[in-house]
């Protein structure tokens, strides 16, 4: 089978799977994988910045709490419908990290890296600060979608099939993105191979675009984590959901969207049995997961999936040359290099690596 | 103004420990190239271990230094099994590793010391002396004078010893270095070394005046990274004054300025971070190749 | 046996192989040239001598494998290569750059009379010693460079394309030097040069490279003769 027709049914054997989820599992279990599409969400949007942009974002978690506050504020204080606040959770994110984005992205990545931390450290104090609006350290009960009369769904399968509608959407319009003038910009900007400004792509411009765009993911992610949760407070959107989701990228691999879903399942699922085993090892385990795979697998699972599928189907080397701003937008070349600015010349260890 | 000079004296003092941490960060910057986000963790960890010997029956002055010299190995251990394969490569991939690093730490030390909050003794009495008429703390003296005398060696290290000169040209240009014989992997680990060192320093300076538990050094990293990027990232002189600045700044507007509360505090180092970095990102004293996008 | 014996080595910039297979020789106490044209490979054989490139084949010095040791390793056992572009520190001072240069030599007394020895050879940067080194000129910084390597002792001291970015006299005024302390010291030398002239002044032996192979070896004195040689591997 040739890589295209393997990737095509692949899809497909895991759009039907997901569709059918609500229907072989208890309410307890969808619930966790409604969070896992939640997440996949968020995990895309990251990937686009990180995998692309080749720079770190810590504040994430922090465009998901806005995203999550926005959505839980309208449908609660302002009666908005909720199919509506998922869009404006959205829009409301890329103009909050268009803004944060255009004096951000002139640091260096490590700065961007240090700044962003900042923010996902402030994020939290800023919601209990305004606690007129948001209820402070309470935190807010919200309405949860309930399934038509009309639908006879259960209303745990209404809301995962709702999510996954949205997610699919997001999953679409990231692939689409990524086909399109955006994509080849994006990707023209991290390999640096022709300089993007003889291409006429400005490259500040590109970047903060694509900040914007992560962060409207995040924004979509966190409303839809208000269906799924029905509750919001600061605690949920401590700095460790900005590890989580470091953490998930690293684990499904940058710049990959099958990654987004590998990643989701980590970070939704190992918690829940690592705080069996005590409280603390969730963290080790991110941190952990987070060392050993930069060390041994910097594309993360996705992208060894991937290399074990071309070993399977050398054809797909053809199609992919190409088919320059489509398919999988994961580049093999790039295995062995975590996207980045490039290294401070003459950091180094002893005895050059000949 | 007795109160003004007890409130400036406490405010360097903090800001010295911020300046201890800021060295830390300063010097693996200078060697390594990256911002060490792990470094506040590996000084909680410190200071967890020297809560630990105290808890065993070792005075609180030998506990310190025990710690200090058992952080210096560590963390030459951490630069030579973990972060030396990483050197020369991307420095994003670095960051996700001392990210992780982070994480493993604060989940760590919870598991094994337990995430509750506990008293962590003073290397110093609880005293105070007058000088020229104003009651002082022998704490916030005495936290200067350490800062002072560590800064002193340092510089005797850095300036008048053949290893410092070594560790300078090491981090300055490692090709060079090595073609003097210079063994640039050895002089990254001493750095390490010494980073942890001062890490566990900030430590256990800071701790009795918070609680010690594991995000005893969440709030304290942030101000260090400020003061390092006041002072310019690659400067120790920076460091210092950045440390002193921010903590002076902290304890003057903390006494007298009502309108930021406790909560909002961290925005204060958050804010100077952001905008100095925008605006000046060599810092007061750092050099020019420190923040170019 | 020779100081320095090469055969058969083989270098490589990732996939990009640069010398295919070069033998020579360097006799201690002899001054040799490595010429020819630019991107013939004559950098890249002193930092595959240092370590630098990735190296297959045979290179001994003093009868000890050089082939995948590290650059500090080869530095310490007397092999002192300055490299292109200069490699000082320019932030650091003139004397910590000298100082720098005999790191791993542990007599303190000598060390201290090997700088004042230097010093008198370069005069002017006796006059900058405190002075960073940033701050010195082309042709002081050449200098410094060399009074670096001097620094360690060397038993082969390598030089990489010394007169490069120098303005003409003084490039000449520095292989007056050169000139003056082989002969003091019966130093022996690797020299890799564009300025044929020059390297052929100073050299005993010399050899020319071209596209990573060597394609004529020969005395310094037979090589400058000849008219044909000159012309078409030299340009002169």
């Amino acid at each position: 089978m040739s890589g295209r027709r393997l990737r095509a049914v692949s899809i497909a054997a895991l759009a039907a799977l997901a569709v059918a989820i609500p229907f072989l599992f208890g309410p307890y279990r969808v619930g966790q994988f409604t969070l896992v599409l939640v997440y996949a969400v968020a995990v895309l949007g990251l990937n686009l910045l990180v995998g692309y942009n080749g720079q770190i974002s810590l504040g994430h978690g922090a465009f998901f709490a806005l995203g999550a506050y926005t959505a839980a504020l309208l449908i609660e204080k302002a009666s908005v419908p909720y199919l509506l606040s998922v869009p404006a959770a959205g829009v409301l994110c890329f103009v909050a990290g268009y803004l944060f984005g255009v004096p951000a992205l002139r640091l260096r990545g490590l700065y961007l890296a240090l700044v962003t931390l900042g923010l996902a450290i402030a994020f939290p104090q800023l919601i209990k600060r305004f606690d007129g609006l948001t209820e402070g350290s309470q935190g807010l009960t919200v309405e949860q979608p309930a399934a038509p009369g009309w639908l006879s769904l259960a209303d745990d399968q209404f809301l995962y099939l709702l999510v996954l509608a949205f997610a699919a959407v997001m999953f679409l319009a990231a692939w689409n993105l990524m086909r399109g003038q955006l994509g080849r910009a994006v990707k023209a900007v991290r390999d640096a191979e022709i300089p993007a400004s003889t291409v006429g792509i400005d490259l500040g411009a590109t970047k903060t675009r694509v900040f914007a765009v992560s962060a409207a993911y995040a924004g979509v992610a966190g409303a839809l984590y208000v269906f799924a949760i029905g509750f919001v407070a600061p605690e949920a959107f401590t700095l460790t959901i900005s590890f989580a989701f470091l953490a998930a990228i690293v684990v499904g691999g940058l710049a990959t969207i099958s990654g987004a879903l590998f990643g989701a399942l980590f970070i939704e699922f190992v918690p829940v049995y690592a705080s069996d085993v005590n409280d603390a090892l969730t963290g080790v385990i991110y941190g952990g997961v987070l060392i050993a795979f930069m060390w041994l697998l910097p594309d993360g699972a996705a992208g060894l999936l991937r290399r074990l599928r071309r070993l399977v189907s050398r054809g797909e080397e053809e199609t992919r040359r190409e088919d320059p701003g489509g398919g999988e937008w994961h580049e093999e070349e790039r295995a062995d290099r975590v996207a980045g600015p490039a290294g401070r010349a003459g950091a180094g260890a002893g005895g050059l690596r000949a | 103004m007795e109160r003004f000079v007890q409130v400036v004296v406490d405010g360097i003092a903090t800001g010295s420990i911020y300046a201890a941490m800021a060295l830390a960060l300063v010097l693996i910057f200078r060697s390594t190239g990256i911002v060490n986000f792990a470094q506040g963790e590996m000084a909680m960890f410190s200071t967890f271990v020297a809560w630990g010997l105290y808890e065993a029956g070792v005075p609180i002055g030998l506990a310190a230094l025990t710690t200090l010299g058992l952080s210096f190995i560590v963390g030459m251990a951490i630069e030579r099994a973990l972060i030396r394969h990483f050197e020369g490569g991307e420095p994003l991939t670095l960051v996700i590793v001392t990210l992780g690093m982070f994480i493993l730490l604060n989940s760590l030390a919870g598991w094994i010391w337990g995430f509750e909050n506990r008293g962590f003794p003073s290397l110093f009495a609880d005293e105070t002396v007058t000088l020229g008429g104003v009651r002082l703390s022998v704490e916030s003296l005495g936290i200067v004078a350490v800062l002072l005398v560590v800064v002193g060696l340092l510089f005797l290290l850095f300036q008048r010893t053949k290893i410092g000169l070594a560790m300078r040209a090491a981090a300055l240009n490692p090709e060079s270095s090595a073609l003097v014989g210079v063994r640039v992997g050895t002089m990254l680990m001493l750095g390490w070394g010494l980073a942890a060192a001062l890490g566990a320093l900030a430590g256990v300076l800071v701790a009795p005046r918070l609680f010690l538990d594991v995000n005893l050094m969440g709030s304290v990293l942030i101000y260090a990274f400020a003061a390092a990027a006041l002072g310019g990232f690659d400067s120790a002189l920076g460091a210092v004054v950045g440390g002193w600045v921010i903590g002076v700044s902290e304890t003057l507007a903390g006494t007298y300025v009502d309108f930021i509360g406790a909560d909002l505090k961290i925005l204060v180092p958050l804010a100077i971070i952001f905008v100095v970095l925008l605006v000046r990102p060599t810092g007061l004293f750092g050099s020019r190749e420190v923040a170019r996008a | 046996m020779s100081l320095l014996e090469v055969e058969q080595l083989h270098a490589a910039y990732g996939p990009v192989r640069v010398l295919e297979g070069i033998d020579f020789s360097v006799e201690q106490g002899q001054k040799v040239a490595m010429l020819g044209p630019n991107g013939a490979g004559k950098t890249t054989v002193l930092r595959a001598l240092s370590g630098m490139v990735h190296t297959r084949g045979r290179a001994e010095f003093d009868g000890r494998t050089l082939v995948g040791r590290s650059t500090a390793d080869i530095a310490r056992r007397g092999v002192a290569h300055v490299p292109e572009g200069r490699g000082t520190f320019p932030t650091l001072s003139v004397e910590e750059n000298l100082r720098l240069g005999a790191y791993v030599r542990r007599d303190g007394d000598a060390v201290r009379a090997d700088l004042e020895r230097v010093y008198g050879w370069f005069p002017r940067l006796s006059e900058r010693r405190s002075q960073s080194a940033g701050s010195l000129s082309g042709g002081e910084q050449q200098m410094l460079a060399v009074a670096r390597a001097l620094m360690l002792r060397p038993r082969l001291l390598m030089l990489d394309e010394p007169s490069l970015g120098l303005a003409p006299i003084v490039a000449k005024e520095l292989f007056g030097v050169l000139r003056k302390i082989c002969a003091d010291e019966g130093m022996t030398v690797l020299l890799v040069e564009q300025n044929a002239g020059l390297a052929l002044d100073l050299a005993d032996h010399a050899y020319v490279l071209e596209s990573g192979r060597i394609a004529l070896s020969g005395e310094a004195d037979q090589i400058k003769d000849d008219d044909k040689v000159r012309r078409s591997y030299l340009g002169l």
